[in-house]
């Protein structure tokens, strides 16, 4: 048997967890530079604030109903994701970790003679430890678990499991085709036409070879899972990567050549110690950068650079010098920048690396000083050692992101830790 | 083979090095065959990392039982609260710390001042139990 679960207004949660004061309340969490709406509590959503609402546009909405507004604190939500993670990893030791609030995880069907008793034991546990409320699907198929999943939220209590033929006809009647798992909006215009609008009607209506046509075998694995036959396991080992990127879009607009340095070099360094982390090098960098393209009264230009490099590298001070240099082939005056971002691709094992003949960098030595770099930031913090190319890491920077709505980091750093008033 | 996924590990222990490198004599220590880990206080203090949480006291309501103001307290989610209990709750939206008490049907939070005086929990307020508190870290 197959078990989702998913937290509840995940973002807006965290923040509500250390404010006892919002529960209950309209709690709304805005992107990377406070830009548009990424989360939303169930009474925001009730008010109207649509999910990808732009920031100013529910200006009214927020004054009017009191909504707490929050910048996205992901240093908090990644270490609260880590502890749900941690709790429901306790259920079972088979477990995919699906998203930043999702997991599937895998029990023996002896395991659990009563599911709804065993989905409620993990809401109330998750809850308990972490603070934080989950969905739970149980169903024979991962497919059947995400649409359980859906009918526990929107109409159950927040629990659904269905091991019976009876019981999944039941819930495939209940889901609209454009919420399951794996029909996106391409498919659903198409499937409508065919008169299909539950889940059942494609299952019932649409015959497998129609499918496959249609939503090639993709759709015929989401078909079948939807009957009850599994045809996705779980998927325990991530693929290895094909490129990593460090991206960002400006706090405020960028026009000199220093400037965008600043950033490009913060980004290729960052780019570097996910290399690392993961025991990996590069052979190709690529950047780019470009302009506001919502301010049509200013001059366009977008454009970006690869740099073959030499010697598969993850040392930051190769991968800044590659970036700067692409920067200064490609950077244009008089032109106001809002996003630059490093993708670092053609990716081996760090172990796999032939130097060339011709080398000009002292590679054990540039390893020794990664490792020192590892070790610090490792001790004290991703911000604690930079190379001084990515400039002083003050909010003052122009390309620093606006979060001008910050929560603390309550479980990350000392200085922010819960007060308690006695 | 089926992998399984650990939490990250909230371990902080110093390495240990080993006894037998580097002994130029050529022959073991007599410790090595009874060498343990060092106490840890992350992993033996610690039960539920997942659940637990930091907090830092504001105020002497709690003076009387040695809680002063700034001390941190080590929060357990995990741990039920009962009679007795010393817990991080939520009256009205705002944090506090006191001891539980139950008397019969009644509720009430109990300070450690006599300055304060205890408070009656009932269905009129808005109410909960944030999280139990396990250990009290003050600097000496």
């Amino acid at each position: 048997m197959y078990i989702l679960a998913d937290c509840n207004s995940f973002y807006a949660s965290c923040e509500q967890l250390f404010r006892p004061a919002l529960r209950g309340k309209p709690v709304v969490v805005l992107s990377n530079n406070d830009g548009c709406v990424i989360a939303r509590s169930a009474e925001a959503k009730a008010i109207g604030i649509k999910m990808g609402a732009p920031a100013f546009q529910m200006q009214y909405l927020v004054k009017e109903h009191d909504v707490a507004v929050f910048s996205s604190n992901f240093e908090l939500y990644g270490d609260i994701s880590r502890r749900v993670m941690s709790t429901l990893a306790k259920f079972s030791p088979d477990m995919e970790i699906y998203s930043i609030d999702e997991a599937f995880l895998q029990v023996d069907d002896t395991l659990a003679p009563d599911l709804i008793a065993y989905g409620r034991a993990i809401r109330k546990t998750v809850l308990r430890h972490t603070g934080i409320a989950v969905g739970v699907g149980i169903a024979p198929t991962k497919t059947l678990a995400k649409a359980a999943n859906w009918y526990a939220k929107r109409r159950g209590n927040g629990v659904c499991a269905v091991s019976t033929p009876e019981h999944i006809t039941a819930l495939l009647k209940a889901v609209p085709i454009d919420e399951v798992w794996g029909v996106g909006r391409k498919y659903f215009k198409k499937l409508r036409c065919w008169g299909v609008q539950t889940a059942y009607d494609f299952v019932t209506k649409i015959p497998e070879h129609r499918v496959q046509e249609w939503m090639t075998i993709v759709g015929v694995r989401t078909w079948r899972e939807l009957q009850g036959i599994p045809c996705i396991s779980l998927e325990q080992n991530p693929p290895p990567k094909q490129s990593i990127a460090t991206t960002r879009t400006f706090g405020r607009m960028v026009s000199s050549l220093a400037g965008l340095e600043e950033a490009v070099a913060s980004f290729a360094e960052s780019c570097a110690g996910k290399l690392r982390k993961d025991g990996l090098a590069a052979q190709r960098l690529m950047l780019f950068i470009t302009t506001n393209f919502f301010r049509e009264d200013l001059p366009q230009y977008s454009c970006n650079k690869v740099v073959q490099l030499p010697v598969p590298t993850a040392d930051a001070v190769e991968l800044v010098r590659y970036a700067k240099q692409a920067l200064r082939q490609i950077f244009k005056e008089d032109h106001e920048y809002k996003k630059a971002g490093v993708v670092v691709s053609g990716l081996v094992p760090d172990t796999a690396v032939q130097t060339s003949f011709l080398d000009t960098v002292d590679r054990e030595k540039s390893a020794a000083l990664m490792d020192a770099l590892d070790t610090v930031t490792g001790r004290f913090g991703r911000k604690s050692l930079h190379l001084a190319a990515s400039g002083v890491q003050s909010k003052k920077s122009k390309w620093h992101m606006n979060q001008t709505k910050l929560s603390p980091r309550y479980t990350t750093r000392w200085e922010d830790i819960m007060v308690v008033k006695v | 083979m089926k992998l399984t996924l650990h939490p990250a590990s909230t371990k902080t222990t110093l390495p240990l090095p080993f006894a037998d490198r580097g002994v130029k004599a050529g022959f073991p220590s007599p410790a090595q065959d009874f060498m343990e880990e060092p106490l840890d206080f992350n992993r033996d203090i610690i039960k539920n990392p997942e659940a637990t949480f930091y907090a830092k006291v504001s105020g002497d309501s709690m003076i009387e039982e040695g809680i002063k103001d700034g001390s941190i307290l080590v929060i357990d989610r995990s741990l039920q609260a009962r009679h007795g209990s010393l817990a991080v709750c939520a009256i009205d939206g705002e944090f506090t710390l006191k001891r539980i008490k139950l008397e019969g049907e009644k509720l009430f939070l109990m300070p450690a001042n006599k300055n304060f005086a205890p408070i009656e929990i009932t269905e009129a307020n808005d109410f909960i139990v944030w999280g139990v508190v396990e250990y009290i870290i003050q600097k000496a």
